[in-house]
């Protein structure tokens, strides 16, 4: 079943937006194992370069995705400023008794492009599909049933909600709230909270109640018909040379060495 | 003709509450088509959950299609033959897409999927909702919400619909659309609604909760009942 949603499809239609959702998740997990596996730089770098061309072959905005790129390095920045220091080997810099190694340099710079190259797949493989193709094609490859409803509800439900918070919070504006650093501001908060917790208790009670009203008897049914075609093919046999290519060039490298 | 509902001395209280229905009686005969009214807190959602058995009054029989009905499994070929349709259609529409919905009630009661998906394409057809099949269902408007939730009901092929104030924040074009739907509908109905119009639109009789008993039948006169 094609889906319809206007809104996840905001980014064109590149050639691999038309394969199978099951094998746009298997090749980004593949991809990211394999990626993770790796020791060398120039097959890291090989790798970023790959994952760099399937973004343009996704057509997902440069601008955008590379920002949130930015964004994931900013959370590791720490950790990749620390390793030079932290491990051991060749000082190349020293700084108020502090020394900076080769080897840690290195490994900071690989976690770097595994990290990056592996986010970037998923952000054009995964990133692409909208939640509810992604919860059919997790459900057609055999993951617990529960968990896949559990993302069915939360994508379902999230917006109601995010509306329900609006509403309470706008009329409190209304009546004249603005958050302070007071008990008043804190106890309000705290209503609001405690407020949305029980209207989604009390909604999850009347989904039941509609769901036994239709004959619910714990069992989920799934309507969709994937299935793969001739450029699902072409695409596992590239996925399939790629991360082949990439073992095989880091185990040269590795011997060369 | 056939008696669908009886409802017969119906007390109910929710807990630490004075009872909202006491001594409550109904009848619904086959085609029949009722309007139930009554102030806020009067009890008419309440009434509804009774008749299909999510609520169980602490006295009186409810008896449905010819059996009484006391416990949950008895209750079960009730929900099948009487559709509820919520107040929220944000409670009743779960499913990723406006198929699965409609697909939902029908699976569950152990059709092929072939027969599903023709269940499924024939009640969008009937509501003129084709449109609507393959899209996300928390992204529909309000009103193609309601008409959605109402598909999810009838795709059971019921012979009776329960609807709770079905109106209710419709514009103006979307309550005209399921007034004419319901009028063409065969099926017995019961309907809360607080909206006169709409109550003259659909239904024959109207019925005011008030004290926790329904008032005497008021039949509209002249203009607007539809006859099944």
């Amino acid at each position: 079943m094609h889906i319809v949603d206007a809104l996840s499809d905001r980014a064109g239609h590149g050639s691999i937006r038309m394969l199978d959702p099951r094998l746009r998740i298997m090749a980004a997990a593949l991809f990211a194992l394999v990626v993770v596996s790796l020791s060398g730089l120039a097959t890291l770098f090989t790798a970023v370069g790959l994952a760099l061309s399937v973004m343009l072959a996704a057509r997902l905005p440069a601008g955008p995705t590379l920002r949130r790129m930015a964004a994931m390095d900013g959370f590791m920045l720490l950790i990749l400023v620390l390793l030079p220091f932290t491990v051991p080997g060749t000082p190349i810099v020293e700084w108020g008794g502090f020394t900076a190694s080769a080897e840690g340099l290195v490994k900071a710079v690989e976690i770097l492009l595994k990290a990056n190259a592996v986010v970037l797949v998923l952000l054009a493989l995964v990133g692409s599909l909208d939640a509810v193709t992604l919860g059919h094609a997790l459900a057609r490859l055999r993951m617990p049933a529960n968990l896949v409803q559990l993302l069915f509800f939360t994508v379902r439900y999230i917006g109601v909600i995010g509306e329900e918070y609006a509403r309470l919070r706008t009329a409190m504006r209304a009546r004249g709230f603005r958050p302070a650093n007071t008990l008043h501001t804190y106890r309000s908060i705290g209503y609001l909270v405690g407020m949305l917790l029980v209207h989604s208790l009390e909604r999850s009670e009347r989904i039941l109640a509609a769901m036994r009203c239709r004959g619910f008897q714990g069992r989920f049914h799934l309507l969709d018909d994937f299935a793969y075609g001739r450029a699902d093919a072409l695409f596992a046999g590239l996925t399939a040379v790629a991360c082949t290519g990439l073992l095989m060039m880091d185990l040269t490298y590795a011997a060369a060495v | 003709m056939p008696l669908l509902f009886e409802l017969t001395g119906i007390r109910f209280a929710y807990p630490g509450r004075p009872p909202v229905l006491n001594g409550l009686n109904l009848r619904l005969d086959e085609g029949e088509r009722i309007a139930l009214t009554g102030p806020n807190g009067a009890g008419k959602s309440t009434l509804l959950h009774i008749m299909v058995g999510l609520l169980r009054p602490q006295a009186g029989t409810v008896v449905a299609f010819g059996a009484p009905r006391r416990n949950e499994r008895e209750f079960h070929e009730v929900r099948r033959r009487a559709g509820l349709v919520f107040q929220d259609p944000d409670d009743q529409l779960f499913c990723p897409t406006v198929a699965e919905d409609i697909a939902f009630g029908p699976l569950n009661l152990g059709r092929s999927t072939a027969e599903v998906l023709e269940i499924v394409d024939r009640t969008l057809a009937r509501l003129d909702l084709s449109h609507l099949r393959d899209r996300v269902t928390h992204k529909l408007s309000g009103g193609e919400k309601r008409l959605v939730s109402l598909a999810t009901v009838l795709a059971m092929e019921p012979d009776v619909l329960l609807l709770d104030e079905p109106g209710n924040g419709l514009d103006e074009k979307t309550r005209g659309r399921l007034v004419r739907i319901l009028s063409e509908l065969p099926h017995a109905l019961v309907v809360i609604s607080h909206d006169a119009s709409f109550r003259r639109a659909v239904t024959s009789h109207q019925y005011r909760l008030h004290d926790g008993r329904i008032g005497p039948s008021a039949t509209h006169v002249g203009g607007g009942a539809v006859e099944p």
